[in-house]
């Protein structure tokens, strides 16, 4: 074999082992092990913080509340779902970290009138329906018929 | 003369070999890597779940928490852009029921600030609202599509992203027919619903899912005969989206209008 | 941000319904670089390889200069995609942990293997013989390259060059199909999209890769025509027409196939089919109408093909071809700006359109994207220094 092409081959090989020592490096640990994808990734996936903490931990302070909602037609209805995430409440339970929406306009989130919406809601146009008042100086939050 | 001919039998020589090359690795590739390129899956037997969304759109109201719940959750970009979940508005109006101009689809913010109707009462032949989210495909296709993987579908059916191995080539958002990933602007990766992953391992719900006020998501163990989502599944007619596209969503609706896309 | 000013002029152009994680139009004028640079490259390796196997003579002096020009735009072939990841770092992982059913990860494969087995080698066995004899004629650094070229080896007896010719032509075989793969592909990534309905279609492939063709021959033709203005050469007028003729063929082939794709389109009508044709009247209008249709291919395709019944004079001829050849190249360019971008214009649930405003300036501006197109001729201006078509020795082994 001519001189040149012998070189050109070691030339070859040579790149193709270095991309093959390479590999051996490059491919990150737990790659492949259940998949095509690095298995330490779902367990990253998990260990996300979460912010809406369960349902349950409010009533274990506020119980009076809870009680209060559970006679009534928002039972079904988490408390974060109208105060937001309670994670750092829970941790430092002050007024401040917990949100508390008393506008018109939130209530009329779910029951302005909008043909749209289920009808397994009871709807107000929220520009006719006591338009005087906020919405909560005639039904508590926690107990509408109240 | 003569240096030609023999030049040209080599020639025919090369071409014959070279086209047996060709053929046989033509016909071995037709069969060996078919397997390894179509989306044909393994099924893991031994899981403990198998988790898929149901969303009831006779349920939903609009109240658009879940998007919102969701963006705080999961430390999505809060400009209206980048959602993992959102709600559509569905109007159809009267007349020509068949025509496309007459259906008009909303998501102002992806209905995290709520939703009103634009169209006067007496003009609707139909409304409603359409929660989306990543339909979790059995045969997705951002996985399929994925070059380096870093999305995948885990052992319980959920669909995720490696955010510290994603490239951020943009492959699997062009693949995703439900438009449900994004790149994230400040991490560069893919991104998407993740079926709140840190929420399931903890044992709570998806965020969307435990604000949604009136149980119109619901999610559950596609394995579980008897748990809620496959008796939802049982006792609703559920269709998923886009079903001529054979992803196989985990993601089923009830009630869902042949409108939607 | 200026991101994010971007997206919110986006929202307000929206018309229609679309999904909102659609109004960032995710793969911008960079993806459209790519498979138009690909193309280029494909292209002009076909046209050397015809000029090889088929020994069609007339073609003989570019066949040096597609090889080149082919290369020196591989070089640059990958460098808009790297730069349009969100990590262009991690991009070694496509040579990694390609995922086999992906049809972006092979392009690791199919880009080194063209660039490294088919073309530097045809390009190395062609010339070696005069790395050789330059290395001993030329000083300084052109003289310590060419002698790292020659690898060590100053054997060119007639046994040696005989066999380096044998070689080259087994090569040239080889890298007939790679060009074909390499741009059948760069087809295949879009036309394996289900979830677009504009680019889904098999199609595709043979589509990209006619039009490879096609650009790849203009470029030639023009390169060729520019290169000769300023060596003050004469044109080989022979060789010019049958570069024309060529052009013509394929463009002919390329438009059928791809008015073939529209007519099965229109006459199968699927649900996609209302929003595409109001993109193709809309928002495609210009690019698409005008541009690649009317200006990318009929005049071009009126002008060669009147070349083919009736030769005017030289002057007029050969200004009428580097017109077709650059309104060619700016077609070409259109379609694949047709593809990229209209494909990302509407939105999935077929109703209703983002936009796309390309900007100046940034990583995926207007600038940037002339920088590589710029580029790639910088890298042929070097290698026709270094390696000049004109100074090889063409008495044959
Ligand atoms: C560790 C006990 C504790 C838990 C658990 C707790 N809270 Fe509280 N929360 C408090 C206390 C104490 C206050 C009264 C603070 C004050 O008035 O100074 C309060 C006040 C509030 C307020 C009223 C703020 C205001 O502006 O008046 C709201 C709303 C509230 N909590 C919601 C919640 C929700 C929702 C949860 C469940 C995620 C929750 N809390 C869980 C102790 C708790
Ligand atoms: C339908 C929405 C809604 C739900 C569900 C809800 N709240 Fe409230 N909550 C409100 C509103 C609105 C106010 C403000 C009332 C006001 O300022 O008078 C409020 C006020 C409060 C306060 C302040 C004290 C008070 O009575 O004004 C506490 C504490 C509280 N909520 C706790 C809870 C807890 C605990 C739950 C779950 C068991 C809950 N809320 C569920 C809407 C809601
Ligand atoms: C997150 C959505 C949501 C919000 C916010 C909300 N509600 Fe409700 N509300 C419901 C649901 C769900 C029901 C139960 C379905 C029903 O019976 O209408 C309900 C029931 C009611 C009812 C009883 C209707 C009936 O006759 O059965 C009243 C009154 C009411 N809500 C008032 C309010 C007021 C006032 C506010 C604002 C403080 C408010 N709601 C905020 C979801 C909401
Ligand atoms: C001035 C007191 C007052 C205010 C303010 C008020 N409501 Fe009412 N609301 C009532 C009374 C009284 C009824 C029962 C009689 C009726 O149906 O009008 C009622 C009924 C309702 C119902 C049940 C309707 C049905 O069809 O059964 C809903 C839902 C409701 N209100 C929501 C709201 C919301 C949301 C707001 C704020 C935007 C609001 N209300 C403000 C007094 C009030």
């Amino acid at each position: 074999m001519p001189k040149h092409i012998l070189r050109l081959i070691i030339l070859f090989v040579i790149v193709i082992g270095l991309f093959l020592v390479a590999r051996q490096f490059l491919i990150p640990e737990s790659f492949g092990e259940y998949g095509h994808y690095r298995a330490n990734s779902i367990e990253e996936n998990a260990n996300h913080d979460i912010k809406y903490v369960d349902r349950a931990e409010c009533a274990e302070c506020h119980d009076d509340i809870a009680a209060l909602k559970q006679g009534g037609p928002h039972k079904n209805i988490n408390c974060q779902t109208c105060h937001g995430p309670g994670n750092l409440h829970i941790e430092d339970p002050t007024p401040e970290n917990i949100v508390k929406e008393t506008e018109r306009e939130f209530c009329g989130r779910c029951h302005n009138k909008n043909a749209a919406r289920a009808k397994l809601i009871k709807q107000i146009d929220i520009n006719e329906h006591n338009i005087e008042s906020k919405c909560i100086e005639c039904h508590n939050p926690h107990e509408p018929w109240n | 003369m003569e240096l030609n001919k023999k030049n040209k039998k080599t020639r025919r020589d090369f071409l014959k070999l070279s086209s047996a090359i060709a053929g046989s690795v033509a016909f071995y590739s037709m069969f060996k890597p078919i397997e390894s390129v179509a989306n044909r899956k393994t099924d893991v037997t031994e899981r403990e779940h198998w988790y898929g969304f149901g969303f009831d759109i006779e349920k939903c109201i609009g109240c658009g928490l879940c998007a919102k719940a969701c963006k705080i959750e999961n430390d999505v970009p809060r400009e209206p852009f980048f959602f993992r979940t959102w709600v559509e508005q569905y109007t159809i109006k009267n007349g020509h029921i068949i025509k496309d101009e007459n259906v008009i689809v909303e998501s102002p913010n992806g209905g995290i600030d709520g939703f009103t109707q634009s169209v006067p009462d007496k003009e609707i032949f139909k409304s409603f609202f359409v929660p989306k989210t990543c339909n979790h495909c059995y045969k997705a296709p951002c996985v399929q599509v994925c070059p380096v993987g870093a999305t995948f579908e885990t052992p319980d059916g959920v669909v995720l992203v490696d955010d510290s191995y994603c490239v951020g080539c943009g492959y699997c958002i062009q693949a995703c027919p439900y438009g449900a990933r994004y790149l994230h602007p400040e991490k560069k990766t893919a991104d998407k619903c993740t079926f709140c992953y840190h929420r399931l391992k903890k044992g709570l719900a998806p965020a969307c899912v435990d604000v949604c006020p009136t149980g119109a998501r619901m999610y559950g163990d596609l394995d579980d005969k008897e748990g809620p989502l496959v008796q939802f599944i049982k006792n609703h007619t559920c269709r998923v989206l886009k079903p001529h596209l054979n992803t196989k969503p985990k993601l089923f609706y009830n009630a869902l209008n042949e409108e939607v896309r | 941000m200026e991101h994010f000013d971007q997206l919110y002029q986006a929202l307000n152009e929206v018309v229609g319904y679309i999904y909102p994680n659609e109004i960032e139009l995710r793969w911008s004028i960079l993806i459209v670089l790519y498979p138009y640079i690909t193309g280029l490259v494909a292209g002009a390796f076909i046209l050397a390889s015809l000029n090889r196997v088929f020994e069609i003579k007339a073609l003989k002096p570019t066949y040096e200069i597609s090889l080149l020009a082919a290369l020196a735009f591989l070089l640059v072939a990958t460098m808009p995609l790297i730069f349009h990841l969100g990590h262009p770092e991690r991009f070694y992982e496509l040579m990694m942990t390609p995922h086999s059913s992906s049809a972006m990860a092979i392009f690791g494969f199919v880009y080194l293997w063209y660039l490294m087995v088919v073309l530097l080698l045809e390009i190395w066995f062609d010339y070696r013989r005069d790395f050789v004899v330059w290395s001993q004629e030329s000083k300084g650094l052109k003289k310590f390259l060419y002698k790292v070229l020659t690898l060590g080896s100053n054997d060119i007896s007639p046994k040696a060059l005989k066999l380096d010719d044998k070689l080259g032509y087994i090569i040239t075989v080889v890298g007939i199909p790679s060009a074909f793969l390499l741009h059948g592909y760069v087809g295949f990534i879009f036309g394996s999209v289900k979830a677009n309905p504009w680019w889904s279609s098999v199609m595709m492939p043979v589509i990209f890769l006619l039009s490879a063709m096609v650009s790849g021959i203009a470029l030639i033709l023009v390169t060729y025509m520019v290169i000769n203005y300023f060596r003050k050469q004469k044109i080989d007028m022979l060789c010019l027409d049958s570069i024309g003729k060529y052009l013509f063929y394929t463009i002919i082939i390329d438009f059928t196939l791809e008015s073939l794709d529209q007519i099965h389109r229109i006459y199968e009508a699927e649900e996609s089919f209302d929003i595409i044709s109001l993109l193709i009247s809309g928002k495609l209008f210009f690019t698409m109408s005008i541009m690649q249709v009317l200006a990318g291919t009929l005049i071009p395709l009126f002008i060669l093909g009147f070349f083919q019944f009736y030769k005017p004079k030289e002057k007029i001829r050969k200004t009428a071809y580097l017109i077709s050849g650059i309104l060619v190249l700016v077609g070409i360019f259109f379609m694949r700006w047709n593809v990229v971008i209209g494909g990302q214009l509407f939105s999935k649930s077929f109703y209703g359109f983002t936009s796309y405003k390309i900007g100046l300036i940034g990583g995926e501006g207007m600038l940037a994207a002339g920088v590589w197109m710029v580029v790639p001729i910088l890298i042929l201006v070097f290698l026709l220094w270094l390696l000049p078509p004109w100074k090889k020795q063409h008495s044959g082994g």
